[in-house]
């Protein structure tokens, strides 16, 4: 490309106004598209091109003009370089190593659950905001990160805007963590309920890694390559046998868990795989799952290329009013809390300060990996969505909505939908349930089951044709219950350092990771955290996900208001205000995002949406001694009414700790604007000129 | 894989395996095997040796078996490594 520009620039400029033309035109038709079906290639063509656009010129002027990358300066990675934490790195291979870190189930199950809207919204809102938003934060954070030798987000915040601010962004974090850790955890419960070939296929992996551990750990070290493809190979035996497993009753019987079972399984799970050594079990899962997931989508991006499949979701649905079954509330402020991780992630601030910078080669790179991972991890959003869309609408409401609305029989729910205005017959919904192996495709929410069908509607026509169905389909179960209960027990593990470090805090000994009792103590404290949102999510008959997936999304639109609010203030402190825009408008957005959705979800009067509301209706029928379904018990009852005010303390400490934020960076904003000097605390090669305060 | 060979007498570690990153050679198979690498973690072992070779001669350089073990240690380790992953 750069010889190109030197030698031809007409031809370059040529170049990018085709790229522009072919994107403005593919956006139009995916926009303006009314009708039967839209072939997804043009999706695919619009999200590209926009990417391409952002990239070349969005980032470019990022780079130069807001932030001022500097080639020349040297990097922690150059200044630290100790060959193990700190080592400069090509820049293909950290970009990989970058987005692996970043890709997770997020882009896959928020685009999955925004498609009730129709497409159209949701694909709008991937790609404005990661150009505008998920893209600017992930290279900012980085940048910022990398100059100050890669310190954690936590840090910078402590000594840009004071140890109150760095304090409150914590606890944000760890409320972050539990709330994520109970989402994905109930994503999962939804896929496996009453799905022995999907529960054995999981359960196996267990074993598998296990033996990977012990293999790599004495008898091959270190062998990676080895040791993943054994374990590949078992977990594909695993995947193979499930399907005798299911089919044979007595197997069967052993593997049929319901929701209340699975949930107490993957309790104890989080807490035996955070307080074993790593290297037993969660190391070889780690792998096997980081693998699985990155081969998985660039199969899947391999699969829509080639089979380009048409979208039969309408481009917008009525449910943009709000009166949706898969989850409640409007278009704003719900469809950019439920999009989450595809267009914009708190998360990753943690991650672009965390391992990434202390590799960066050169500062000039910090575009391709900040900026261009995102992209990355955006398109993986898009895939999602088409996964979604590809399948009868009909067939998608029935799998998402909750048994409450539309009834436990093929029957009644195609009469229910159909009053919606979606055409399924009930022999639709048990052959795409035989199809897929399963017994029932109805109320499977949580949106990694939608998925999986969209995953093997689309890879069955790669391969295998209809025959391979359920075999896909459980293939994408395997792959996204590995890589969420991956991060379930690392998150854990995280989740319990933290809390160790808090508490440790006031009670110095409970500080000592190495400690067995601490190490008991602080893992159950933190499988307790997360277990509780799980566990309330699984017996909630509104099906869990309706609760827990608005709280999830506002928890990582908060950290990322957080960190571009961080962002923000460091501009200012730099004396680069008259770029601030750029980290400005898109913290704007999300507090205007945030701030609303949290406040509805409290206080919002329609029961469906807001706690306090809900609370209300069930305490007012507890009064009166009367029972609502879902609850069956006066007991059950009162056990509604808690969760609400538990659920409603959360949404109110997350406006809380974002409202927090806002004061002490408007404050630091301030006090950087009352100086003439620079007093962004930059570490390294100063190149002679007075950076530090 | 680069694998091969590896067993690394602790006097000459690195032997004969010459650091294809510093001359700027770094074919498809080894920027994928690498990439693959430090996605779980495990950055470049001929890097690192090269890199004590260079910077810390004569101190001891980690053989291959407990570099590996080190880099486990540390990503899941509290403090540096207590490393968080996404949603």
């Amino acid at each position: 490309m750069t010889t190109l520009v030197r030698s031809n620039p007409r031809g370059h400029w040529a170049l990018w106004a085709l790229i522009v033309v072919l994107g403005t035109v593919s956006l139009g038709i995916v926009a303006l598209h009314r009708g039967e079906s839209i072939n997804a290639a043009w999706l695919v063509v619009a999200a590209v091109c926009t990417y391409l656009v952002a990239y070349r010129f969005y980032a470019q002027f990022i780079a130069d003009r807001v932030l001022g990358v500097e080639p020349e300066r040297k990097t922690p990675a150059h200044r630290h370089n100790d060959g193990l934490d700190y080592v400069p790195t090509n820049k293909y291979v950290l970009f990989g190593h970058h987005f692996a870190a970043i890709a997770g189930a997020g882009p896959l199950v928020g685009p999955v659950l925004a498609a009730q809207m129709g497409y159209l919204p949701g694909t709008l809102w991937i790609l404005a905001g990661v150009v505008f938003a998920g893209a600017v934060q992930d290279m900012t954070v980085l940048f910022f990160s990398t100059r100050r030798d890669g310190r954690s987000l936590g840090d910078i915040i402590r000594a840009e805007m004071g140890p109150v601010a760095g304090g409150i962004a914590l606890v944000g974090v760890l409320l972050i963590m539990i709330i994520l850790l109970a989402v994905l955890a109930l994503v999962v419960v939804k896929a496996l309920v009453g799905s022995p070939w999907g529960t054995f296929a999981v359960v196996c992996t267990i074993p598998i890694a296990m033996l990977m551990g012990i293999y790599t750990r004495f008898i091959r070290v270190g062998r990676i390559a080895e040791m993943s493809i054994i374990g590949f190979v078992l977990l594909m035996a695993a995947l193979l046998f499930g399907r005798t497993v299911s089919q044979t009753p007595e197997l069967a019987q052993w593997f049929t868990w319901n929701g209340k079972q699975l949930a107490i399984a993957i309790i104890g799970y989080g807490f035996v795989a955070s307080v074993l050594p790593v290297w037993l079990l969660l190391a070889p899962r780690d792998y096997l799952s980081t693998f699985l997931k990155v081969g998985t989508i660039c199969l899947l991006a391999i699969g829509i290329l080639i089979v380009q499949p048409d979208l039969k979701m309408p481009a917008i649905t009525k449910f943009v009013d709000g009166t949706g079954p898969v989850w409640a509330g409007s278009l704003f402020p719900f469809l950019f809390i439920t999009i989450a991780c595809g267009s914009v992630s708190g998360f990753h601030a943690l991650i672009s300060s965390g391992t990434t910078p202390k590799m960066i080669e050169n500062e000039s790179q910090i575009r391709l990996i900040g900026y261009g991972g995102m992209l990355m991890e955006s398109f993986v959003a898009i895939m999602a969505l088409i996964a979604a869309t590809v399948i009868e609408p009909g067939v998608y409401f029935a799998m998402n909505s909750p048994a409450g609305l539309i009834g436990t029989s093929v029957e009644q729910a195609s009469q229910v939908i159909g009053t919606w205005g979606f055409v399924v017959t009930p022999d639709m919904l048990t052959q795409m349930a035989s199809d897929v192996g399963e017994h029932t495709v109805l109320s499977r929410a949580g949106g990694a089951p939608t998925l999986a069908v969209g995953m093997a509607h689309i890879l069955s026509g790669l391969i295998g044709g209809k025959a391979l169905m359920g075999l896909w389909y459980h293939f994408a179960i395997l792959f996204e219950a590995l890589f969420i209960l991956t991060t379930v027990d690392a998150g854990t593990r995280v989740a319990r350092f933290m809390i160790q470090d808090m508490v440790g805090s006031v009670i110095t000994p409970f500080r000592n990771t190495e400690s067995w009792v601490n190490n008991l103590i602080g893992s159950a404290l933190a499988v307790m955290c997360w277990g509780y949102f799980l566990y309330q999510g699984v017996i909630d008959p509104l099906g869990g996900i309706n609760t827990l997936w608005p709280l999830f999304g506002i928890s990582n639109q908060m950290l990322a208001a957080i960190a571009l609010t961080m962002c923000t203030v460091v501009l200012f402190k730099m004396k680069r205000e008259r770029y601030a825009w750029v980290t400005m408008v898109p913290t704007a957005w999300l507090l205007i995002c945030t701030l609303t959705a949290g406040l509805e979800k409290i206080f919002h009067p329609n029961p469906k949406i807001g706690f306090l509301a809900h609370a209300q209706m069930f305490g007012d029928a507890l009064a009166q001694n009367k029972i609502l379904a879902p609850a069956k018990t006066l007991e059950e009852m009162s056990r509604v009414v808690f969760n609400d005010y538990v659920d409603m303390a959360l949404a109110a400490a997350f406006v809380a700790v974002v409202l927090a934020m806002l004061v002490f960076g408007i404050a630091s904003i301030r006090k950087a604007l009352g100086t003439i000097r620079i007093t962004a605390t930059e570490v390294g090669d100063l190149g002679g000129r007075t950076v530090r305060a | 894989m680069p694998e091969a060979g590896r067993q690394l007498d602790r006097n000459d570690p690195a032997g004969a395996s010459a650091p294809a990153a510093e001359q700027g050679t770094l074919g498809i198979m080894g920027w994928a095997v690498r990439t693959a690498r430090l996605m779980v973690g495990v950055p470049d072992y001929d890097t690192y040796v090269a890199h004590r070779r260079e910077t810390h001669p004569g101190e001891p350089i980690m053989t291959y078996e407990e570099f590996f073990r080190e880099r486990q240690d540390a990503r899941y380790g509290f403090g540096k490594g207590g490393r968080f992953r996404c949603c």
